[in-house]
């Protein structure tokens, strides 16, 4: 993909970014943050070409000790959202 | 290994994942649809691992498999044992570890730059690479050392008062300068002591640019950093040439911009002056001494509060973090429960900044079976206090401080506030009355007609009208 693409999907993304997080509730701003925490650990991606790759043994432990701290976030981030989430209830109807 | 391009549908996998972000993101806009959301994002992040390990990581999967499964218990175990009023803490923890997984990202990428398609053979990196891979290396290192800061200062290992440097704005902006300039002679010379300078000196900012910040601003500097770490998601994107990060990186960057705005609007402080710092020391010598004058105020029993609660036909609840400090947030759904059972119609107010980080008051109020739907927010509730019998305030203090609307001196003067003294009666739950709340100013409303201090430990004084209520 060349910059022009990249920077598009870039903006793009920004814009929708926006609009979808003044549409999320208050009450739900704690979640968000830690849902926003677990997905940002997608940086897992370059993190798992880091510990795949050959050619250089630093690069790879490197990349292994991203794996773990990203893993930590994205199953911490997940859970902990989950937790949450299933928290907030509704007034039981009489 | 040669370098061919990947097949389309590994693209396709990447747009999968990010779209499926956005609607975890999406679902939050209401409690109904959260769960939901929830389990897109999980789905979003399988897809992009899975199709990671599938192009790449073939070869070295045992040592990947054990990787995710440390990284993936502690987080799992950490998210079912922490508590919720330690919620900050943990964001701030979680914010510090996608920083450092940037650095270390870029670090492996510039050892390795063939393996990331980012230069020949040769190993000379593209110039473009050069500068997103600076980048995201510098917002990463910025995000893992403030985030560090900010964990210990949340979480109490560290004082929450600012920590003035002299000269600090002189050394913040040469260092930021210097940061900019080495990340733009990276692009002529690749050399490892280049990056390893802008590496150092970002771990520094990081960390300068934190300390001098106090305990009031924390909601906005766990926003801030929320959105840093979106950025270095995105930079990291940028130099790997994947959408998944780069749509997340701007998803997250801008939430957490957004969150910092609101947080800074709910104060009435501009973001430059929170990052300024300094908010929260010691006040002046002179300022407020002339009204530290003694003012009558009347205190109330346990039983006054609650046969006047009885009576009354619309309670609303303003809790602030003394109530989560005390832990006082179940017996108060007790009490709430109790008026319920007399017919008094129970609302709680909840201010943007009460808490430590954005909406931590809800989820504490969840915890403890709070049906969200009698939780409001200030503007949506701030007109009903003149038809409020009793305004109940329990371990929030400058958020119902009248001279925020008055007081022109005063240091949080133009924050929006509660119009408690609209109410008919003020409730004041207080340990004492000697502390004053975290901007550290005296408050009219303990002094006002109806207002009643109640002078006790919040849990030991709603308990107590617990007790009176249930006779």
């Amino acid at each position: 993909m060349d910059f022009i693409s990249i920077l598009s999907v870039f903006v793009m993304a920004c814009f929708v970014g926006y609009y979808v997080v003044w549409s999320v509730t208050p009450a739900l701003h704690t979640p968000l943050m830690a849902v926003t925490n677990a997905i940002s650990s997608v940086i897992v991606v370059g993190a798992l070409v880091a510990g795949a790759a050959e050619g250089s043994a630093i690069s790879k432990w490197l990349g292994l000790a991203a794996v773990v701290l990203a893993s930590v976030n994205i199953f911490g981030g997940f859970a902990v959202t989950e937790r949450m989430l299933a928290m907030y209830k509704k007034k039981e109807k009489k | 290994m040669e370098h061919v391009a990947p097949p389309s549908w590994v693209g396709l996998a990447y747009l999968a994942a990010g779209v499926l972000f956005i609607m975890a993101l999406r679902g939050l806009s209401s409690p109904a649809t959260s769960r939901a959301g929830n389990r897109y994002g999980i789905i979003g992040m399988t897809i992009a691992m899975v199709t990671t390990l599938a192009t790449h990581g073939l070869a070295s999967l045992p040592e990947i498999i054990g990787a995710i499964a440390i990284g993936g218990g502690l987080g799992f175990v950490t998210a079912r044992k922490i508590k919720m009023t330690d919620m900050p803490q943990l964001v701030a923890a979680f914010h510090s570890l996608v920083g450092m997984a940037a650095v270390l990202v870029g670090l492996a990428a510039y050892l390795n730059p063939y393996a990331f398609g980012i230069s020949g053979p040769d190993g000379i990196i593209e110039v473009q690479s050069r500068i997103e891979m600076g980048l995201g290396i510098a917002i990463g290192a910025i995000t893992f050392s403030g985030s560090v800061i900010a964990f210990l200062k949340l979480n109490g290992n560290m004082s929450g008062s600012p920590i003035m440097l002299p000269g600090r704005h002189v050394i913040n902006l040469g260092t930021l300068v210097a940061i900019i300039g080495l990340t733009g002679y990276f692009t002529v010379d690749q050399s490892p002591w280049v990056l390893a300078t802008i590496t150092a000196l970002s771990f520094l900012i990081g960390f300068l640019l934190i300390i001098p910040i106090g305990g009031a601003d924390m909601p906005v500097v766990v926003s801030m950093l929320n959105s840093y770490s979106g950025w270095a998601a995105a930079a990291m994107g940028f130099t790997l040439h994947n959408t998944a990060m780069i749509i997340t990186g701007a998803l997250v960057g801008s939430s957490g911009a957004i969150l910092s705005y609101i947080m800074c609007k709910a104060m009435n402080r501009s973001f430059i002056s929170v990052i300024a710092g300094g908010f929260g020391a010691a006040p002046e010598a002179g300022s407020g001494g002339a009204a530290k004058v003694q003012r009558p105020w009347k205190r109330g029993a346990a039983e006054d509060a609650a046969y006047l609660m009885k009576e009354a036909e619309n309670v609303i609840i303003i809790p602030g973090y003394g109530m989560a400090v005390a832990q006082a947030q179940h017996v108060l759904r007790e009490m709430g429960d109790l008026l319920k059972k007399q017919g008094v119609n129970v609302k709680y107010a909840i201010h943007p900044v009460a808490g430590r980080m954005p909406g931590h008051m809800n989820v504490l109020l969840a915890e403890a079976n709070v049906p969200y739907d009698e939780v409001f927010e200030l503007e949506d509730i701030n007109g009903e206090f003149a038809q409020a019998d009793v305004a109940f305030i329990i371990g929030a203090n400058d958020v119902v401080n009248p001279s925020a609307k008055t007081d022109k001196s005063s240091p949080i003067y133009g924050m929006p506030v509660f119009d408690v003294d609209k109410a008919k009666t003020v409730m004041f739950i207080k340990r004492s009355m000697g502390g004053v709340g975290y901007a550290g100013v005296d408050n009219d409303v303990f002094y006002m007609d109806q207002t009643m201090m109640l002078l006790a430990d919040a849990k030991k004084m709603v308990e107590d009208i617990n007790k009176a209520l249930a006779h």
